[in-house]
C-alpha cells in the first residue's frame, strides 16, 4: 500500500471537515468504548490478565526463534507449509507462487491486516484473480476502493447511508436501508463466492507452537467459510504472533474481545491444524502459512520490542481523542491510530512518517486500555527523541528548543523574560483579560483565545511580599 | 538539613512555568493550602522549568540538562510539590527514566522523583487533608488532565477536597478523563485537530450544566478557557486550588465573558 502519511496534515483538515465522517465515527466508537468498560467492569481479574498476557507475549519475544521453529515443525507435522518472508515483496511472491500453481481463478479473503500491510490485492489482481473480501468492512471499503480505516471495523469511516449507496452501485436496486437488509445483501452476494473459491486466504489472530494451528476470530463466520471451502487455505501472519500453548490462546481470548470489540468473546473463534484429512469432512486440500517478518526482527531485543506484543485489538485507537477526531485515513498507511504512529515510522521509515509520533497529547489513554500494556506514549515520544537525533525535526523548532533550553538554563534571565512577557502579553489583553489575535501564535489564536497574564509573575510577587 | 518530617515539613514550592507567567494566584493559593496542612513554604528563586518541553520534543538532552537542575535546586527540601500534574509527573515518574544508567544521577533522580508530589494527591495522601476552609457559591465540573490522572493516578483527591468547600455543588461532566487537546506543543502544531477536542470537550462542560470548570492543570485551563471565551461562554474557570484556597475571586481563567 502506497504511503501517504507525509500529507497527515492535510488529511486530517479534511476529514475534519467532514461531517458524515463526524458521524460515523462518533457513533461506533462510543459503542466500542461503552462497552468495554462495561464488561471490563465486571471482570474482577482483568488487569491481572493483562499482567499475565504481557508477561506472556514477552517471554515469547524473549524466545521467539524457539517457539517459530516449534510452530514450523508442528505445521509441518501436520501436513502444512511454512513459508519464510523477510519482505513484503517476498510475501507477495510466494502467495503468487501458490495461486499460480494451484491455478486459481477466484480467491477469498477473511480480514488480515497483514495482507493489507503487504499490499497482496493489489498484487493479485495486477495478476488477473478475482479477489474478494468476505469480511463485510472489508467487503464494503473494496467496493469503495478504499484502504482500511481501522484495524478491526476497516469501514468505521462509512455511515450506513454511505453503505446503502455502494451496495445499490454494486448490487442494483432496490436500495436497502437497514443494516440488517444490507448485511443479507452482502451474505448472499458472498455466499456462492466461498464455493467458487480456489484459493482462502486469511490472518492469523494466534499461531500456537505446540500444535501448529492457525486461530482466527470473527463475528461474521466468514473466515471459516473463506479458509474451509476453498482448496487452498493460505494464512499470513506477522512472525509475532506466536503463543507457547492452546491453553495461552484462552488467555488471550479472554482480553481481546473485551478490549476490541466489548464483547465476551467473539461469535467465531476457528482453529485451522493442516489441510484436510484423509478421514475430514471438509477442509482444504493445501495448508499453508506465510510468516511476515517486513521490519520486525528489527524491533526484537530494542526499545521497540514492546510494539511486538500488540494483539490488534483497536482498543487504542477507540479511545485515541485524535483518531476520534480525524479517523483512520489520515495517518497515511495500514495501521492508524496510537499502534500505528509507533508502528508506521519503524515499518515504512522516520523521514516520511514525521507527523504521526507528533501528532498526539501524550495523553495516555491507549496505554491505560492496551490489553498487552504496551506503553505507546513512551514509545512515540522515544521516535520523536529518533527524529531529533537524526535531524528530521524542523529547523524552527530546534531553534525554538536552543533559545528555550539557553534561557532555562539561565535562572536569573529566565526570571527576566517571564517578567517581561508577563507586562507584554498583559498589555496586549487589555481590559477583557485575553487575547484575541496574536501576532506569531495565530496557531493559537485562530480557534481560542489566549488568557492574559496578570502583569507579574509568580516569583516577582511571592519575593516582593516576603521581604521584610 | 532536611527537618524531620513528623514535625513541619519542609515544602519547595515548584512554580510551573504556566503558573509563573500567566497565574500567579494559582501559586499564592499552593502556598496557602500548603501551609494550612502544616507545611513551611519556600520557593526557590534559581528554579526555572522542569524540562518536559524538551522532553516531550524528542530534545532528551536538554530535558537532562534542566532535570539536573531541578535536582539541584530541591533535593534539600523534604518535599518539592506544585500545582500540576503535568510537571510533576515529569519529576516524578520521567526523571529517573531520564537517568536510567547514570551511576551519579540516578540516584538522586530517583530520590527527588519519591518526594515529588502534586498537590491535590500531596494534601490528601501525604497529609490526610480532608477538609479546607472556603466557600465557593457556584456549580462546578472538573476536568482531570491526562498526565495527573494516568502518570500520578490523581482522580478521587480533588473531588475529595472540592466536596468540602462550602456552596460548591461538584456535578460531572461526560468524558471528564479525555484529553482537551492542549498537549503542550501539539495545540499549535495541529491547531485543527486541538481545537476539534477542546470543541468535544466545552460541549461536554456546557452540557454539564455546571457554570464552573476546575482542572489541577494550568496548561489545559488555559487551553479550555480559551475556546470557551471565544464561544461567548459565560462558564468561569479556575484552578483547583484557587477554589480549596477560597481565592476563586473575580472572573477566573480568561477574564470576563464576552
Ligand atoms: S497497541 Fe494495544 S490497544 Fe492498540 S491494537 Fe495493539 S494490543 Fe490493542
Amino acid at each position: 500500500m502506497k504511503v501517504s502519511s507525509p500529507q497527515f496534515k492535510e488529511k486530517s483538515v479534511i476529514a475534519l471537515a467532514d461531517p458524515r465522517l463526524r458521524q460515523a465515527l462518533g457513533q461506533s466508537r462510543k459503542g466500542f468504548v461503552n462497552k468495554r468498560a462495561e464488561l471490563v467492569g465486571a471482570l474482577p481479574e482483568f488487569e491481572q490478565l493483562r499482567d499475565e498476557a504481557r508477561d506472556l507475549k514477552n517471554h515469547v519475544l524473549d524466545n521467539l526463534d524457539h517457539y517459530l521453529e516449534r510452530y514450523e515443525a508442528a505445521v509441518t507435522a501436520a501436513g502444512g507449509h511454512v513459508h519464510w518472508a523477510r519482505d513484503a515483496e517476498e510475501a507477495r511472491s510466494i502467495i503468487l507462487n501458490i495461486c499460480q500453481r494451484v491455478n486459481a481463478k477466484t480467491i477469498t479473503k477473511g480480514k488480515s491486516m497483514v495482507s493489507e500491510e503487504i499490499g497482496l490485492n493489489d498484487a493479485l489482481e495486477a495478476k488477473g484473480y478475482t479477489v474478494v473480501e468476505t469480511d463485510l468492512g472489508e467487503y464494503i471499503i473494496q467496493l469503495a476502493h478504499e484502504p482500511p480505516s481501522h484495524i478491526i471495523a476497516p469501514a468505521i469511516h462509512k455511515t450506513k447511508e454511505q453503505v446503502s449507496e455502494l451496495f445499490e452501485a454494486a448490487h442494483g436496486g432496490p436500495r436497502k436501508t437497514t443494516v440488517a437488509e444490507l448485511v443479507t445483501e452482502a451474505r448472499l452476494v458472498l455466499r456462492d463466492k466461498y464455493f467458487q473459491a480456489d484459493v482462502g486466504i486469511t490472518g492469523g489472530n494466534f499461531l500456537v507452537a505446540e500444535t501448529g494451528s492457525s486461530i482466527i476470530v470473527t463475528n461474521e463466520g466468514n473466515g471459516d467459510l473463506t479458509q474451509t471451502l476453498a482448496r487452498v487455505h493460505i494464512v499470513t501472519s506477522g512472525i509475532e504472533r506466536i503463543v507457547p500453548t492452546l491453553e495461552d490462546v484462552a488467555l488471550f481470548l479472554r482480553i481481546l474481545a473485551r478490549s476490541a470489540t466489548g464483547q465476551e468473546t467473539e461469535t467465531y473463534t476457528t482453529l485451522s491444524t493442516g489441510p484436510r484429512r484423509p478421514h475430514d469432512l471438509d477442509g482444504p486440500e493445501e495448508y499453508h502459512v506465510v510468516l511476515v517478518d517486513n521490519g520486525r526482527t528489527k524491533m526484537l531485543g530494542g526499545k521497540f520490542q514492546d510494539m511486538l506484543r500488540c494483539i490488534r485489538c483497536g482498543a487504542c485507537m477507540n479511545h485515541c481523542p485524535v483518531y476520534g477526531a480525524i479517523g483512520g485515513h489520515a495517518y497515511g498507511w495500514v495501521y492508524p491510530g496510537p499502534m500505528g504512529s509507533v508502528l508506521t515510522p519503524l515499518f515504512v521509515g522516520l523521514d516520511a512518517t514525521y507527523d504521526l509520533p507528533n501528532a498526539c497529547t501524550l495523553n495516555g489513554r491507549c496505554e491505560s486500555v492496551c490489553p498487552v500494556r504496551i506503553p505507546l506514549p513512551e514509545l512515540l515520544r522515544e521516535l520523536r527523541h529518533m527524529q531529533h537525533q537524526q535531524g528530521i525535526r524542523p529547523q524552527g523548532e530546534r531553534r525554538a528548543l536552543g533559545a528555550w533550553r539557553f534561557v532555562a538554563e539561565r535562572p536569573g534571565l529566565y526570571q527576566f523574560a517571564n517578567r517581561l512577557a508577563a507586562r507584554v502579553l498583559k498589555g496586549l489583553g487589555g481590559s477583557t483579560g485575553r487575547i484575541a489575535s496574536l501576532p506569531f501564535a495565530g496557531a493559537w489564536t485562530d480557534s481560542r483565545d489566549m488568557p492574559a497574564p496578570e502583569g507579574k509573575t509568580f516569583l516577582e510577587l511571592w519575593q516582593a511580599r516576603s521581604k521584610p | 538539613m532536611p527537618s524531620s518530617p513528623a514535625a513541619r515539613p519542609r515544602v519547595g514550592l515548584f512554580a510551573t512555568c504556566l503558573m509563573n507567567l500567566f497565574r500567579p494566584n494559582i501559586g499564592f493559593a499552593t502556598a496557602k493550602l500548603l501551609e494550612e496542612a502544616g507545611c513551611t513554604v519556600e520557593v526557590p528563586s534559581a528554579q526555572t522549568c522542569c524540562g518536559q518541553p524538551g522532553y516531550n520534543s524528542g530534545d532528551v538532552d536538554a530535558a537532562r540538562a534542566l532535570a539536573r537542575q531541578v535536582i539541584a535546586v530541591f533535593e534539600g527540601f523534604d518535599y518539592v510539590v506544585g500545582p500540576s500534574g503535568s510537571c510533576m509527573a515529569t519529576l516524578r515518574v520521567d526523571y529517573p527514566k531520564l537517568f536510567a544508567g547514570d551511576a551519579d544521577w540516578l540516584p538522586r533522580a530517583e530520590a527527588l522523583a519519591a518526594k515529588t508530589h502534586e498537590l491535590l494527591s500531596f494534601l490528601t495522601d501525604v497529609r490526610g487533608m480532608k477538609a479546607v476552609a472556603a466557600d465557593y457559591a457556584g456549580i462546578a465540573t472538573y476536568h482531570d488532565s491526562c498526565s495527573g490522572l494516568r502518570s500520578l493516578g490523581i482522580k478521587a483527591q480533588p473531588r475529595l477536597l472540592l466536596g468540602a468547600v462550602g456552596g460548591l455543588e461538584l456535578t460531572e461532566m461526560r468524558d471528564a478523563d479525555v484529553c482537551c487537546g492542549f498537549g503542550g506543543t501539539f495545540c499549535v502544531k495541529y491547531p485543527e485537530i486541538s481545537s476539534r477536542m477542546a470543541d468535544e470537550k466545552t460541549a461536554n462542560i456546557e452540557a454539564s450544566g455546571a457554570d464552573t470548570l476546575l482542572g489541577g492543570d494550568l496548561g489545559c485551563l488555559l487551553h479550555m478557557a480559551g475556546r470557551l471565551k471565544r464561544q461567548g461562554s459565560p462558564v468561569k474557570v479556575f484552578h483547583t486550588a484557587e477554589v480549596l484556597a477560597g481565592m476563586a475571586t473575580g472572573e477566573g481563567i480568561g477574564g470576563t465573558s464576552k
